[in-house]
């Protein structure tokens, strides 16, 4: 393989292309704005650089990196996703109305069948059995891949926008969301007193005294799955050919509407980890988890590259948009600057972002 | 040498709407030759091959394949039975590699993955075998078009395919480009693959085919050996037809020139080249030439709506910028795209919309508000003028006929009074009817002191109403002739003088 490449390379070497250097600089343009912002941030406050720093903005991009890498697959068919934050909602509410501590009193579920116990010597509940935790996690990841699969059906089928359909689905599932909420034993409140060890998924990793959080071996290994899914399967090429010429896909034997289907279904497999994830990192899950959610991922992958114009878009992106979104949110916290500033200053970063990368596609005439 | 034969379509006809544009079309194509298919643009060359990979059904006619009767369901089904086509208008994913986009829709797997390896080495091999030279890892976005173009003769040829179409794959292309192209199509040929190589272009086909085949207006003229035939009997076959009495009596009265047009050039792709002429008040000038012979392009940029690069136009004997369409308006141009669907009409609304919309400043009262009963009385006045058939002002443009859509459409331009019209194909996808009162608004517009330059690429309406006719070859004008005197033959020639 290397030698063929190797042989390619040669062979064409002298027919590459120079890119100019106001080209180079458009298409790395988020690169050099991380990288001047964080520059910016170290000048002003040098204590930004210290591991604790890193370590606190690399467990904020973790779930949100896992959200982004799903509906980035959906932007790239040309699409989004607007329900990415009731289903990750409705996944954390799920994962939490189970898993909540076996002590507690005022459980979402009063009971729970005996199997899903683990009992010591003495007959004395101790806490879940291991495969609890696994089981709810498919749970969570099932409900959220059956919800997305269903935006995917009607994308691909009926032809409506993605931005109208999950739209209309957004609102549906707040409202199977506020159902399933209100079943509680206890009545519809925060969903809390979550059980220890489920909590510890989201903890340290204690390497040598270097503490990792395990959110971020997550993420890594997500991330990793979706660059070979992406990159590597027949699935993830024909996610791209979809996304960058419906039609000659078609033509060329692709199936689209299963690749459709299949992409938002990969998405809400997402969506369910991430919600069970963020329910175990926040500590509680309530009704309105989850507010926002999508706006955030959608805006990490415009940012890092992944255009709306479909076909177009890789996972470093991914991974450099969201880290950017966390750097600037964090960076601004971590300056002091007010809050509404804040907004003002990532509504302008998203917009020329967009901006910088539509004008690599505009047709001059 | 005896060649089998590939391919072959019998007693081929269709018709649309009770129009009839291919009439008992024959070809017969053989192993390892190439065969030509010509005619005038709307000869039926597209049409048959739409019939022929299943986009559009015939109403009679049957298709054999190896002496097998077969009828494709759409493209991909054609594909796979190794007839494929290269378009015009390449459909590939330009964000993807030459590799990706060859093996599309059946990717090699090795386990849970893409086999890379046989993929990237199936391509070498097939760019070997037809000698092809191009780095199969680049994106297809980063290509020219003539490498383009190799990458979907290769995609072919890697579906063992034994007929390939090739829809006028030099329009684009230059010269070395094109010597490349037959290089690749001969070895085609010798390996017994039967190619039908659509093209306008004389020089090509007496350089390159076996046998000609031409249609002219749906009707099957004839297949001859190359041997036989030289250009000046193709052209015959192409345009030998009789003018009807379609059209109109004219009455022109030709005055002083208002626009000149100087050394005009456009920047960006498709560009106009160094284009100079002139037009007079009253006149009809038109302009003919092949598809992407840039016609479009040249009225665009009359109108300001391309970037030119060089060139000047002179209103009235002064110099006049038209850098933007608005001031193009405000000098009294005015211009009637060719998309009418998509440029033209605002579908989803009525006719007093979409006649005054462009005109709309002028329907403002003192405070600003618009005033519904001016803007219905100039709109009911340019109906009954231009003999526009409606129910209603407030009918939805679309409901009306293409003939009555494009009335509206002139009718909002002659709200803004211009002197200037530019016409971007008015009659296409028209009745013949209502091409006789589209013509007859044209002759009545000139008689009233306007110019008119139209864009057609129907020869008989050319000839029926200009006064003049300039031709467009690849991008560049290659002469005007005077209607009267000219002949199709030579309008023909200058077509292709820069090809």
């Amino acid at each position: 393989m290397e030698n063929i490449i190797n042989s390619i390379k040669n062979r064409f070497k002298k027919k590459s292309d120079s890119v100019s250097f106001g080209e180079f600089l458009l298409n790395n343009a988020i690169y050099f704005i991380i990288g001047g912002i964080v520059l910016f941030i170290i000048i002003r406050e040098p204590t930004f650089l210290s591991f604790a720093v890193i370590k606190n903005i690399l467990t904020q991009s973790s779930v949100r990196l896992i959200l982004a890498l799903g509906v980035g697959g959906i932007i790239i068919l040309q699409g989004t996703d607007l329900s990415l934050g009731k289903n990750v909602g409705f996944a954390a509410i799920i994962t939490a109305s189970f898993l909540q501590s076996f002590s507690y009193g005022a459980r979402f579920y009063e009971t729970l069948p005996d199997w899903v116990w683990n009992v010591d010597s003495l007959g004395v509940v101790v806490g879940f059995q291991w495969y609890f935790y696994i089981f709810v996690l498919l749970i969570a990841m099932t409900v959220s891949a059956f919800f997305s699969a269903i935006n995917g059906i009607v994308v691909a089928k009926f032809k409506v926008h993605p931005f109208l359909a999950t739209l209309g689905g957004s609102v549906a599932l707040y409202g199977i969301l506020l159902l399933y909420f209100n079943i509680s034993a206890s009545g519809p409140q925060p969903i809390g007193s979550l059980d220890p060890t489920y909590s510890s998924f989201v903890g340290i990793w204690d390497v040598f005294g270097f503490e990792i959080p395990l959110l971020v071996i997550y993420a890594i290994i997500i991330t990793i799955i979706m660059w070979f899914v992406w990159n590597k399967t027949v699935f993830g090429k024909n996610m791209f050919a979809v996304g960058g010429n419906p039609e000659a896909a078609k033509i060329s034997g692709v199936n689209v509407f299963k690749t459709t289907v299949l992409v938002y279904l990969l998405a809400g497999v997402l969506y369910g980890l991430g919600g069970y994830l963020e329910a175990a990192r926040v500590g509680s899950a309530n009704s309105a988890f989850g507010l926002n959610y999508e706006l955030d991922a959608i805006a990490a992958c415009v940012v890092g590259g992944i255009s709306f114009s479909g076909g177009i878009g890789k996972i470093s992106g991914a991974v450099a948009g969201v880290l950017m979104f966390t750097v600037i949110t964090y960076g601004m916290v971590y300056l002091g600057i007010d809050a509404y500033y804040q907004y003002i200053i990532k509504g302008v970063i998203i917009v020329a972002a967009v901006a910088l990368d539509t004008r690599k596609y505009i047709k001059k005439t | 040498m005896d060649k089998k034969i590939l391919l072959q379509i019998k007693n081929l006809s269709k018709s649309f709407t009770g129009v009839t544009v291919l009439d008992k079309v024959e070809i017969t194509l053989k192993s390892g030759t190439i065969h030509a298919l010509m005619g005038e643009n709307g000869a039926g060359k597209s049409t048959l091959m739409k019939c022929l990979f299943g986009i559009y059904t015939q109403d009679e006619g049957e298709f054999f394949l190896n002496g097998e009767k077969f009828n494709f369901t759409d493209p991909k089904h054609a594909l796979e039975q190794g007839v494929s086509m290269v378009h015009q208008e390449l459909n590939q994913v330009l964000q993807r590699t030459v590799v990706d986009n060859i093996w599309l829709g059946r990717y090699p797997k090795k386990g849970l993955f893409v086999d890379e390896k046989k993929m990237l080495e199936d391509t070498i091999k097939l760019f070997e075998s037809i000698q092809v030279d191009i780095d199969p890892t680049r994106k297809l976005a980063d290509l020219s078009v003539s490498q383009r173009q190799m990458v979907e003769i290769v995609k072919a040829v890697s579906y063992d395919a034994k007929v390939i179409v090739l829809d006028e794959p030099t329009s684009s292309l230059t010269a070395n480009e094109v010597a490349k192209l037959f290089q690749i199509m001969n070895t085609l040929k010798n390996q017994g693959i039967g190619l039908i190589y659509i093209s306008h272009k004389m020089e090509e086909i007496f350089a390159i085919a076996d046998y000609v085949t031409v249609l002219r207006d749906g009707n099957y003229i004839g297949t001859n050996p190359i041997a036989e035939l030289d250009m000046d009997s193709i052209i015959k076959m192409m345009v030998g037809r009789d003018l009807k009495n379609r059209f109109p009596n004219k009455l022109h009265n030709i005055g002083d020139v208002v626009l000149e047009v100087k050394n005009l050039s456009t920047i960006y792709e498709p560009r106009v080249m160094d284009v100079s002429f002139d037009l007079r008040k009253g006149e009809i000038l038109g302009l003919s030439g092949l598809v992407g012979s840039r016609r479009t392009e040249l009225l665009e940029a009359i109108f300001g709506a391309r970037s030119r690069e060089s060139g000047e136009l002179y209103l009235n004997g002064k110099l006049i910028k038209n850098d933007s369409t608005v001031k193009a308006i405000a000098n009294g141009f005015a211009l009637i795209t060719e998309e009418r669907r998509e440029t033209g009409i605002y579908p989803v609304s009525d006719i007093t919309f979409n006649s005054t919309i462009a005109n709309i400043h002028a329907y403002r009262s003192k405070v600003g508000l618009l005033v519904s009963s001016k803007m219905n009385k100039d709109t009911t006045r340019q109906v009954d003028k231009m003999n526009i058939k409606i129910n209603s002002n407030s009918q939805l443009i679309r409901t009306l006929s293409g003939g009555n859509q494009q009335k509206v459409i002139i009718a909002r331009w002659l709200l803004l009074n211009p002197d200037i019209l530019l016409m971007d194909e008015p009659t296409r996808g028209i009745d013949v009817g209502a091409k006789y009162e589209i013509y007859q608004l044209m002759l009545d517009l000139v008689s009233q002191g306007k110019s008119i330059i139209m864009v057609s690429s129907e020869m008989p309406e050319l000839l029926g109403i200009t006064d003049r006719i300039g031709v467009m070859s690849n991008g560049r004008l290659a002469g005007i002739v005077d209607t009267k005197t000219t002949k199709q033959e030579e309008l023909f020639k200058l077509t292709t003088k820069y090809l």
